[in-house]
């Protein structure tokens, strides 16, 4: 067999296209599902947590900063299976889809928290002080004229990271989502051949290139108009 | 409470898996030692090839960043470790790591460099050649200490990414430290193993952690 066909054979093979990409495709919508879920409830934990940390309350700031700092530090796959296996022995039953989302959800969290709160910071203190002046609460003031502000410094380093914990949703595999990684891998099992296995990679691609490409876009427009 | 301290914080499976978790952490120490560096010349190579002029080198580099920004890196570990054998490709699970490792990480740092490498003003290059150094000497002497100047948190941070991506490597069964603690966990049926294995994480990263976020903030002024 020539090396090209032999390429084709074990990684492109037709019969078997046909026959798991209808669960590749499967898969992918609970990838999207999952991914859908972690985006929203992140960015918007992340969000209220930022806004929370800018009322400057010592105590309530210092539980916020340890807890972000920790789930930076700890590899997601470390925290899904600590949820997956430590909860149910303090009776928190949930299944591996929330045990997935919720890992994920509080890894892009704490980013979402920290990049927030550094465009908080990145508006000048004359913004607060003139919005004040005219008699704004501290409140609308955040909401009216800061945090519009912050956010836009936020969308390129958010879209980024968000990236990357999304495709963390690859290691729903590790406890049984039956996610694009998941499929894929048991299909090259079940078949004792990689094409399973290249359809996900496939599956992966065609989802987030768009968004890795939209990143470099956002990036370049932003990067112009911050100087 | 009790429940709490017996399944995750139990002194007794502490003291029975911790040297199992040591001996997973050497394991987690030897792919970093491997990975880390290997990631950041591979990033400057693809940093320096990004902003070539040739659009022959400087293309498929950019295809080859945004596809491997894109595949999450458990399948590209998953698809050398289990994928390639079928072709003849066999390669160690340590082997494997390093490789997935590299491809998905150097893109990463690349990008950083780039960004870095941008960041510094075309003046400074000029300057540079016009008092007769060469092009080597403009690169590595006045262009590039400036530019991994301006994107160092951005550097530590992806490394810190990486030492948490190696966790990934219990998936195939190398016994770095999740891989081990996790068979702790099997053993004495308790979650107190992992959360060993997360406390080292934490004694481990925490600093850094606190280092770049004191760096961004710093920077962002």
């Amino acid at each position: 067999m020539s090396s090209w066909s032999l390429l084709v054979e074990t990684y492109f093979r037709a019969d078997l296209i046909a026959r798991f990409a209808p669960e590749i495709a499967k898969a992918m919508l609970v990838t999207v599902h999952l991914a859908a879920l972690v985006v929203v409830s992140g960015i918007v934990a992340g969000l209220a947590l930022a806004v929370v940390r800018s009322f400057q309350v010592r105590a309530i700031n210092y539980l916020i900063v340890i807890a972000v700092d920790a789930l930076r530090a700890f590899p997601p796959l470390v925290l899904i299976l600590l949820f997956y296996f430590g909860l149910p022995g303090l009776g928190v039953v949930m299944s591996a889809f929330q045990v997935l989302w919720l890992a994920l959800g509080l890894v892009l969290a704490a980013f979402a928290e920290e990049i927030f709160w550094a465009g908080i910071l990145s508006v000048r203190k004359g913004q607060w002080e003139a919005a004040r002046s005219t008699s704004l609460s501290f409140g609308q003031t955040l909401a009216h004229i800061v945090l519009p502000q912050a956010v836009r410094l936020t969308v390129a380093p958010l879209t980024n990271r968000t990236i990357g914990v999304t495709k963390n949703t690859a290691l729903g595999g590790v406890i049984g989502v039956p996610e694009i990684l998941s499929v894929a891998s048991t299909g090259q099992s079940i078949t004792g051949n990689s094409t399973p296995l290249m359809l996900g990679a496939l599956a992966y691609v065609l989802l987030f290139i768009p968004l890795v490409v939209a990143s470099r876009w956002l990036e370049t427009r932003f990067a112009w108009r911050r100087v | 409470m009790e429940a709490l301290i017996h399944d995750f914080f139990n002194i007794e499976v502490f003291i029975r898996v911790f040297p199992l978790v040591l001996n997973g952490l050497g394991m987690t120490l030897l792919v970093c030692a491997a990975v880390v560096p290997l990631g950041l010349g591979g990033g400057l190579i693809i940093a320096f090839g990004m902003q070539s002029r040739r659009r022959i080198l400087r293309i498929p580099i950019m295809l080859q960043v945004d596809f491997f920004r894109a595949v999450p890196p458990l399948v590209l570990l998953i698809f050398i470790y289990s994928g390639l054998p079928f072709i003849g490709i066999r390669l160690s699970p340590y082997a494997a790591v390093c490789v997935a490792f590299l491809l998905n990480t150097s893109a990463y740092y690349g990008e950083v460099y780039r960004a870095g490498l941008e960041s510094v003003a075309a003046g400074q290059a000029e300057a540079a050649r016009s008092t007769g150094l060469t092009k080597l000497q403009t690169t590595l002497f006045v262009v590039l200490p400036q530019a991994v100047r301006n994107v160092l948190p951005d550097l530590i941070s992806n490394t810190i990414e990486v030492v948490k991506l190696t966790a990934l490597a219990s998936v195939v069964g190398l016994p770095e430290m999740l891989y081990s603690s996790d068979m702790g966990r099997a053993m004495t049926q308790n979650a107190s193993p992992i959360v060993l294995a997360a406390a080292i994480y934490l004694l481990m990263l925490w600093p850094v952690v606190r280092l770049v976020s004191r760096l961004e903030h710093r920077l962002g002024h």
